[in-house]
């Protein structure tokens, strides 16, 4: 009963999404103020059937209905709770089930705090938002019904994967899809720019927090998903520039050149248009991501299952999208022109080459992602590059993002005096130089790459520092500190997670130990300074699966600093194998051990990795995302927009 | 310097900057890429001496045999031939006989395939299309041995 009150609430859906396109767009044409209002009630309305529809999925695989076909293959009456709640998420019908309901809840969002936007701005968001909702909801009615009943009824399910039976992926899917989504509402928000043609700082102000905070859930989004791949896949590594990762990548390269883009539309009114064409690409990046994902022309361990009825469709959905708003771009873009200028050494300038640098990133990646389906396509010739062709680019171009990245934030807007900037830079250079040195000969073995990490990570820290100096030099620190912005603090606790992470992808990379090797019970092997000694593995059983479980001793100077748990599982519904790595997490260290195969004897194949500082790779990640969130709850957005908005809702009022 | 040769400055660094970070892009590329090999490729002589490939196929029935430490011997098949593979580390959980896997590694001067990675999907029904792609071609022929893996290449192009 429930699953076909599910698929009825989806199809009402639909008519919702319907009514939130084209009422508002005939009200906009026909400039009917009640005709633009419907759009808020409806986008309610579809919130609130989209998540009848996600609740009744929920109830059927709580309640173990495996009538249902999607939970058929999903579950099984062994899996534990926790698991067949997050399991809705765990496949394709479902992932889009919660695409759509997050997308829906953008929307109410929106049309919540709407009340301060221009009824036409805010009627034709929404409307914009309601023609994404109907490619969604179309694709899931017409190719991947989540509802589908089963005949005849299986017994027993079929059982979660169990590479997503870890705690990591409960939130890391939900968090991701919330940036990808949130980054419709920053599309939706600049083709209505284009639409209405008003694109002045007020509109900015309305855009910034939602891309701001769209990008910080997609910023944490990616970090999880790096943490699960470290914990839950064995074998110690925590990005492959693996296509999907790629392809989730992209988008927050994109997302985060257009909040800086933003910065300087708002501040200055400049690279108007070039905002607009970046919120674009980033919501088109996430859609092609999508089809990448689903329609299987991937090889990763992301790609569910190939259907190429999906992949054309939401190819299709794909090019409609970007060929409607590129068009749109290429006619209406006049309309948003920028009409300011500025001087070399401004801030802007250091946007715009922060932007580059970041368009660029993105352009490499999906080079190396795309050109190889291309070719295959065209010439039949399977190729791919591997992870040393994005680590040539990426690298340097971090670095020499991290360079410009000190001196923009130090910058004023419009022009500054070369003077002023050398007084304020020079000591933070010589301070950032020194230390550097002083770090890389305490980090041990001198490496080109950590003293090039420790300096450009120490430039950004201590520019940083600089600026709240100088920005509280006035009123004193302890005064002033108060008095920044939340969304100064934001920039300044995102820019320090930048170099955080810089710091932990460094120093993982060159300072990690790895061996695999085959002990027998009662074996030790000494890795870098620590003793690790393997006693054996036991069997163990769990609720749906059965393992064995090693058991590492780790000394260190002969004192037991921790015990680790490997596992080798066998989830017994699907017959898979996995892997459970035993990790000792620290602030300067993880000590990482994997069992490998069986072998004859009682033998295991033994995977030990040391890996330093890899916790700050995903530290630096989640300040990143935090600052994100600082400085979308800047108080301004809230505050003064209101009188603001009162003036432009005026104005619209006047010119209608 | 005027404003218009100042934003003409501006222009060519960018050109320049750009043209750079493409001509750097190209040639990262050329230097990394891998072909996707069968192992009946392999054995025609298409690859490049000492170049990296993937080479994809099927694990032969009975073929694995292991030697001191973790090195590893087995023989990986498409429909018509058979590559000796030598490998030294840890196998994914999903390798097994007569699955579908995916090697990255060298020919060396012996003929054998040495692999300094080896990958088997997560799915037992999952294929790399890459795989199940060089397999159908060849679905005219007998391929006996190879059929349950082949069946499962069907499933997961459906």
């Amino acid at each position: 009963m429930f699953a076909e009150l599910g698929h009825f609430a989806l199809i009402l859906a639909l008519a919702a999404s319907l009514l939130q396109l084209l009422v508002p767009a005939y009200g906009l044409v026909t400039r009917n103020g009640r005709a633009l209002s419907v759009a808020s009630s409806a986008a309610q309305a579809q919130f609130f059937l989209m998540l009848t529809a996600y609740l009744c999925l929920t109830y059927c695989f709580i309640d173990k209905d495996f009538s249902v076909a999607y939970v058929a293959a999903n579950s099984h009456s062994n899996l534990p709770l926790m698991y067949r709640i997050s399991a809705v998420w765990g496949a394709h019908e479902g992932s889009f089930l919660l695409w759509g309901l997050m997308l829906s809840g953008w929307t109410l969002a929106v049309s919540i705090f709407n009340r301060r936007l221009p009824q036409d701005l805010a009627a034709t968001v929404l409307a914009v938002l309601g023609f994404i909702s109907i490619g969604f909801l179309l694709f899931m009615l017409l190719t991947s019904n989540p509802f589908d009943r089963l005949f005849p009824v299986p017994l027993e399910g079929q059982d979660l994967n169990p590479l997503l039976q870890d705690p990591g992926l409960i939130i890391h899917p939900p968090t991701l899809y919330m940036g990808y989504v949130g980054l419709s509402v920053a599309f939706a928000f600049a083709v209505a720019a284009l639409i209405t043609g008003k694109l002045d700082s007020a509109w900015v102000r309305w855009t910034r927090p939602w891309t701001t905070a769209a990008w910080a859930f997609l910023t944490m989004g990616i970090t999880l998903g790096s943490w699960w791949a470290y914990n839950e896949l064995g074998w110690g590594g925590w990005w492959f520039w693996d296509p999907v990762e790629n392809a989730s990548f992209m988008p927050w390269l994109v997302g985060t050149a257009l909040i800086h883009s933003l910065a300087a539309t708002e501040k200055r009114g400049v690279f108007k248009s070039w905002t607009v064409l970046l919120a674009i690409a980033a919501f088109s990046l996430s859609l092609l991501g999508t089809f990448l994902v689903r329609s299987g022309v991937l090889t990763s361990v992301h790609a569910f299952a190939s259907d190429p009825e999906r992949g054309v469709f939401i190819l299709a959905f794909l090019l409609l999208v970007v060929g409607s708003s590129l068009a749109l771009f290429a006619v209406r873009a006049p309309v948003v022109k920028s009409q300011v200028g500025f001087a070399m050494w401004s801030r802007e300038t250091f946007l715009l080459i922060n932007n580059i640098i970041l368009v660029v990133s993105s352009a490499m990646i999906l080079l190396g992602t795309l050109y190889p389906l291309v070719l295959d396509a065209l010439t039949g010739t399977k190729l791919s590059v591997g992870p040393p062709y994005f680590d040539a680019l990426f690298v340097p171009l971090m670095g020499l993002l991290m360079a410009m990245m000190a001196v923009g934030v130090m910058v004023r807007w419009k022009d500054t005096p070369l003077k002023w900037l050398t007084s304020m830079l020079v000591p933070v250079l010589i301070t950032t130089a020194v230390l550097a040195f002083a770090l890389t000969f305490l980090h041990g073995e001198f490496r080109w790459s950590v003293l090039g990490v420790c300096l450009l990570s120490l430039w950004v820290v201590l520019a940083g520092l600089r600026d709240i100096r100088e920005k509280t030099r006035h009123k004193g620190l302890l005064k002033g500190l108060p008095s920044l912005t939340r969304s100064y603090w934001g920039m300044q606790v995102a820019h320090l997670g930048m170099a955080v992470c810089a710091v932990g992808v460094i120093l993982t990379t060159v300072g990690s130990f790895e061996r695999d090797m085959r002990m027998s019970p009662g074996d030790s092997v000494e890795i870098g300074g620590y003793r690790f000694i393997f006693e054996g593995a036991e069997h163990f059983e769990g609720p749906n699966f059965t393992s064995d479980k090693g058991t590492v001793r780790v000394l260190q100077d002969e004192r037991e600093i921790a015990v680790l748990h490997p596992e080798k599982r066998l989830y017994t519904v699907q017959q898979t194998v996995m892997t459970e790595a035993g990790i000792d997490a620290g602030i300067t260290r993880d000590l990482f051990v994997a069992l490998g195969e069986s072998l004859e004897g009682g033998d295991w194949a033994v995977r030990v990795h040391i890996k330093p500082f890899v916790r700050w790779i995903w530290l630096g990640a989640l300040l990143m995302g935090l600052g994100g969130l600082l400085a979308a709850a800047d108080k301004r957005y809230r505050m003064k927009v209101r009188t603001k908005v009162r003036d432009a809702l005026g104005m619209a009022g006047a010119r209608a | 310097m005027t404003k218009r040769q100042q934003r003409m400055m501006t222009v060519g660094a960018l050109v320049l900057g750009i043209g750079a970070a493409a001509a750097l892009g190209f040639t990262a590329f050329r230097k990394n890429m891998m072909y996707f090999q069968t192992p009946s490729d392999l054995i025609a002589g298409k690859t490049p001496a000492g170049a990296k490939v993937r080479l994809g196929g099927l694990v032969e029935q009975g073929s694995v045999t292991r030697g001191d430490g973790l090195t590893v011997k087995f023989r990986m098949a498409d429909c018509t031939n058979v590559v000796n593979v030598r490998y030294d580390g840890i196998l994914p959980d999903l390798f097994r006989e007569g699955q579908g896997i995916v090697a990255t590694g060298r020919v060396a001067e012996d003929g054998a395939f040495v692999a300094d990675e080896v990958l088997a999907k997560h799915d037992e029904n999952y294929m790399p299309p890459d795989l199940a792609d060089s397999l159908k071609t060849d679905t005219g022929h007998s391929c006996a041995p190879f059929k349950s893996a082949m069946q499962s290449a069907m499933q997961s192009s459906q």
